[in-house]
């Protein structure tokens, strides 16, 4: 039983991002509001990058910014005392891509809505089949 | 300067997309130049490095002079030259070839559809020429979202269609992207050439089997291979025709592309191919996904529908004779990644030429359309002869090599289902050249005498050859896909030779 | 549908909960991931670039190459906004609202009638206008310089604490974008035009582009700052550390041109009229 808890504890946040992302899929499937599909596909997107940062953490890691000693100038940049800084890089990219891709999101949202009065699909399907 | 050339072939077009923009609110004649000019620069680079690759050589070129595995380094061996010549022709000869048709539906907008433009151009040519995995995500997001907005505008139901598109584009890429991320926390890497001397040690674990699946699916759905299918046909369909005939061409194919540096390069061919034992049911997929795309396509009433679905078939083509995993099936596939990339071109420019002209691409209006377009209707069947591949089109060699290769592996399904997709575009193909041909005599016999006439009068008048400059670049596509069924040898013996790893037999 | 979406969800979560039950323990210092590759960028931050903040030195310099396309992303992006929703033409709503600022009087004009002469007794008011509120909007706009002065320091500083262009750039936009919402987007469009806005998102990206091709005319590779010590004659390390800067400053100046944009263009439907 230990086993199984300490297991689970363990890899926490990567349950986490399971959970995530998986809440992002379903509404990404399920969902019959445009807006609300966007949503979900925002949540999946930000799962990933839970996912990235925690790989990044290291144990007694501080932040990566490079302590400089305030007396004598110097520095020691020992890899064990900060923690990973490549995954923050990359998520930062991942970030930056997942506003542009609701930009895009949005700005077809509004022109489908423009077009059609509403964001439901089904609706949407009904008054395409009608034409 | 010529050790620079693969940083040059990118820089370039990316650095037009600025200059563009600003052309774009000063002077919009300028910008169709400026971008002709930047994907002349990457062609003429892609031609000169396939020349210095051609014998198996390979460069490589660190960004930002940090040494692979801390910095991106960019690797060209003759595979991905190979594909960048493809990319940055299509490129460049479809952006002459619709100059007209891009000042008649974006006139006020032509700075934005160019800069978007070579964006998308900017964005394959980097997936393919990249080395480090994570650069290759960033790329294929740019250039899946400048696809996504050149395929929303168009028709009504454009937005929609691009709509979906995001969602399961999305889905893709972030799928390769969580791949990426389990190859990262199993070996901290993240350029190919470290993480394939790294993986062979760890391959038992089973993060290492996740992130293999994880990213192959995410290229799928990218791919649009057969049950990932659904947001091709539509997007395509309603997209304006510079559009698709940008996107249509390229996108699957460089996808397929990276679906071969992933599974030859960055994993072992018998790591991917063997060990993990899927590559029997990944053909049975393909096999799904040629009878299905084909069937769909034979449903369809509109030409470019019907091209659309005639995509998802052929990349289970390129997918199938990639996953035979032996070395004719193979070089089938690269080979159909630049002969696939010719034909679209052509088929799409066609219909553009159509559209432009007729305003529709349902079949019923193409009555008697091959007598009023000659040539565009002429390169519209020698593309749909090389689709169901006819000697000496290139279609035909390349498949070919996917035969032989099902036939070495001993799978014959694969081979009947390449056969009956090529009955099957025989009957599209001849049905389309009936209805351009014969069409009009036979309406004339039944009984509709006057009002057929009274068409066909109407549309004397008004139908005639699409203008020069949209004729010569489709005749010169046409003309390409007979040049490449001819150099078939040379290509296969002095560069697809060398990009198939030699354990391979 | 439902259900058939929830069992495939489930059944693909479980599938990756058993995928993930391999990874290394959660803050696992000797995972491969926090040995092989990440050690050479804490240990050399310093010694070749000069930038204590190792996220900001991987970012715009050992993998500034990856940078360089995430701004053109966000480039992309405001660029795809305009493509797709841009009213280009100059439609006349059909009907506007002036309000005479003396008298609290509003006029309905319709399409073809005459606006009021350019004095200054009117107003062009939103047609979901709301009476003025004097405190939010003097509070907002005394809130604006501060927040530039914030942004700016956000993006210089990003060498030393967590920030940079992309931090920056953002609460950039924001001062602008927040003048929008309290005033209204004819204020904002006043202070910062939309062809502003798209000249300064592509030279923001044309900086960091630019710096690389620099560096290549210069003679080194694509983006190697260290090339720039033969114009700065700083030393190459401090070279690196000015070159971050400079992408960095390019950073900022598009992503917050593209904000910018986004925001004129989805809140307004791309008439860039009447927004929120």
């Amino acid at each position: 039983m230990e086993d199984v808890i300490s297991f689970v504890i363990s890899k926490y946040n990567y349950w986490c991002y399971i959970v995530l992302l998986m809440i992002g899929l379903y509404a990404m499937i399920v969902k019959n509001n445009l807006v609300k599909k966007i949503i979900g596909m925002n949540i999946f997107q930000t799962a990933i990058i839970l996912f990235y940062v925690s790989i990044s953490v290291k144990k007694e890691g501080t932040l990566p910014t490079i302590i400089i000693d305030p007396v004598t100038g110097t520095h020691t940049a020992r890899a064990a005392d900060y923690i990973n800084p490549l995954p923050h890089v990359l998520m930062l990219t991942a970030i930056v891509v997942s506003v542009a891709t609701l930009g895009i999101a949005l700005a077809l949202a509004i022109k489908i809505y423009k077009e059609y009065d509403t964001l439901e699909e089904d609706e949407i399907f009904a008054q395409i089949r009608k034409k | 300067m010529n050790q620079h050339l693969p940083a040059i072939i990118v820089t370039v077009p990316l650095l037009s997309a600025f200059v563009i923009t600003a052309a774009g609110w000063l002077n919009k004649k300028l910008c169709f130049p400026i971008a002709i000019a930047a994907l002349g620069v990457s062609l003429y680079c892609s031609i000169s490095l396939l020349i210095s690759v051609a014998s198996g050589k390979i460069i490589i070129y660190n960004l930002g002079g940090w040494a692979p595995p801390w910095g991106i380094s960019y690797t060209v061996d003759p595979l991905n030259c190979l594909v960048l010549v493809a990319v940055a022709s299509v490129a460049f000869i479809n952006i002459i070839a619709t100059k007209k048709n891009v000042e008649e539906e974006y006139p006020d907008k032509i700075g934005a559809f160019y800069t978007l433009y070579v964006l998308f151009a900017t964005g394959l040519i980097g997936i393919v020429i990249t080395g480090d995995a994570f650069n290759l995500y960033v790329l294929l997001e740019i250039a899946a979202l400048t696809g996504y907005a050149l395929l929303g505008m168009g028709s009504r139901r454009a937005p929609l269609a691009s709509l979906n598109y995001i969602f399961l584009g999305t889905i893709g890429a972030c799928f390769y992207l969580l791949g990426v991320g389990y190859l990262y926390i199993a070996t901290g890497s993240l350029n190919m050439k470290d993480l394939s001397a790294i993986l062979p040690a760890i391959y038992h674990s089973k993060t290492i089997l996740f992130a293999f699946i994880i990213c192959l699916t995410g290229l799928f759905i990218k791919m649009a291979l057969f049950p990932m299918h659904a947001w091709l046909p539509n997007a395509y369909t309603y997209a304006s025709s510079p559009a698709t005939s940008l996107i249509a061409p390229l996108t699957t194919k460089v996808m397929v592309y990276a679906m071969l540096r992933i599974t030859l390069d960055v994993f072992t061919p018998q790591y991917s191919f063997g060990t993990i034992g899927i590559s029997h049911s990944i053909v049975w997929i393909a096999i799904i996904a040629i009878i299905m795309g084909s069937l769909m396509a034979l449903a369809q009433r509109g030409l470019k529908k019907m091209l659309s679905y005639i995509i998802v078939a052929e990349v289970g083509y390129m997918v199938g004779g990639l996953w035979l995993g032996n070395r004719a099936g193979i070089t089938g596939s690269i080979l159909h990644i630049i002969n696939d990339a010719a034909m679209t071109l052509c088929l799409f420019l066609a219909v553009g030429n159509i559209i432009y002209k007729t305003k529709t691409d349902s079949f019923d209006d193409l009555k008697g359309l091959l007598k009023k377009m000659p040539l565009t209707m002429g390169a519209f069947i020698l593309g749909g002869l090389s689709i169901i591949g006819v000697p000496p089109t290139c279609g035909f060699f390349s498949k070919w090599y996917l035969i032989s290769g099902g036939l070495a592996a001993g799978h014959y399904a694969f081979v009947a289902a390449l056969l009956f997709s090529s009955l099957v575009n025989v009957v599209l193909f001849f049905r389309i050249i009936e209805i351009g041909f014969f069409e009009p005599f036979k309406e004339h016999v039944s009984g509709h005498h006057e009002c057929i006439t009274d068409q066909i009068a109407g549309n004397r008048i008004m139908i005639e050859e699409a203008p020069a400059g949209m004729v010569i670049p489709l005749v010169i596509v046409a003309g390409f896909l007979i040049f490449l069924g001819l150099m078939t040898g040379n290509i296969v013996t002095s560069i697809i030779q060398f990009a198939i790893p030699a354990g391979i037999s | 549908m439902k259900i058939i979406g929830l069992i495939a969800v489930f059944l693909c979560g479980c599938l990756l909960v058993y995928g993930a039950s391999d990874f290394p323990g959660w803050g696992d210092p000797s995972s491969p991931a926090s040995t092989h590759v990440s050690p050479y960028y804490i240990e050399t931050t310093m010694e070749f670039t000069h930038v204590p903040n190792i996220v900001t030195s991987v970012l715009a310099d050992y993998r500034g190459y990856d940078t360089m396309y995430e701004t053109t992303v966000i480039f992309g992006a405001g660029i795809a906004c305009f493509l797709l929703l841009r009213v280009v033409k100059k439609k006349d709503p059909v009907s506007r609202l002036y309000r005479h600022k003396a008298t609290g009087i509003t006029l309905r004009i319709k399409k073809g009638g005459k606006i009021p002469d350019k004095s200054n007794a009117f107003e062009r008011i939103d047609s979901e206008w709301v009476p003025y509120d004097l405190i939010i909007q003097i509070s907002c706009r005394l809130l604006v310089p501060l927040i530039q002065i914030f942004a700016l320091y956000v993006i210089a500083h990003g060498h030393y604490s967590p920030g940079g262009g992309f931090q920056g750039g953002v609460i950039l936009a924001a001062s602008i974008i927040l003048i929008a919402i309290s005033y209204d987007l004819r204020s904002a469009l006043k202070i910062m035009s939309e062809r502003a806005s798209a000249f300064l998102s592509a030279i923001g990206v044309f900086i960091y582009a630019g710096t690389g091709a620099l560096c290549l005319l210069l003679g080194a590779n694509f983006l190697d700052y260290a090339a720039l010590d033969s114009l700065l004659g700083s030393g190459m390390v401090m070279a690196r550390s000015h070159g971050i800067l400079i992408v960095e400053i390019g950073v900022g100046i598009a992503v917050m041109a593209v904000m910018i944009c986004l925001y004129y263009n989805l809140s307004s439907e791309g008439k860039q009229d009447e927004g929120l």
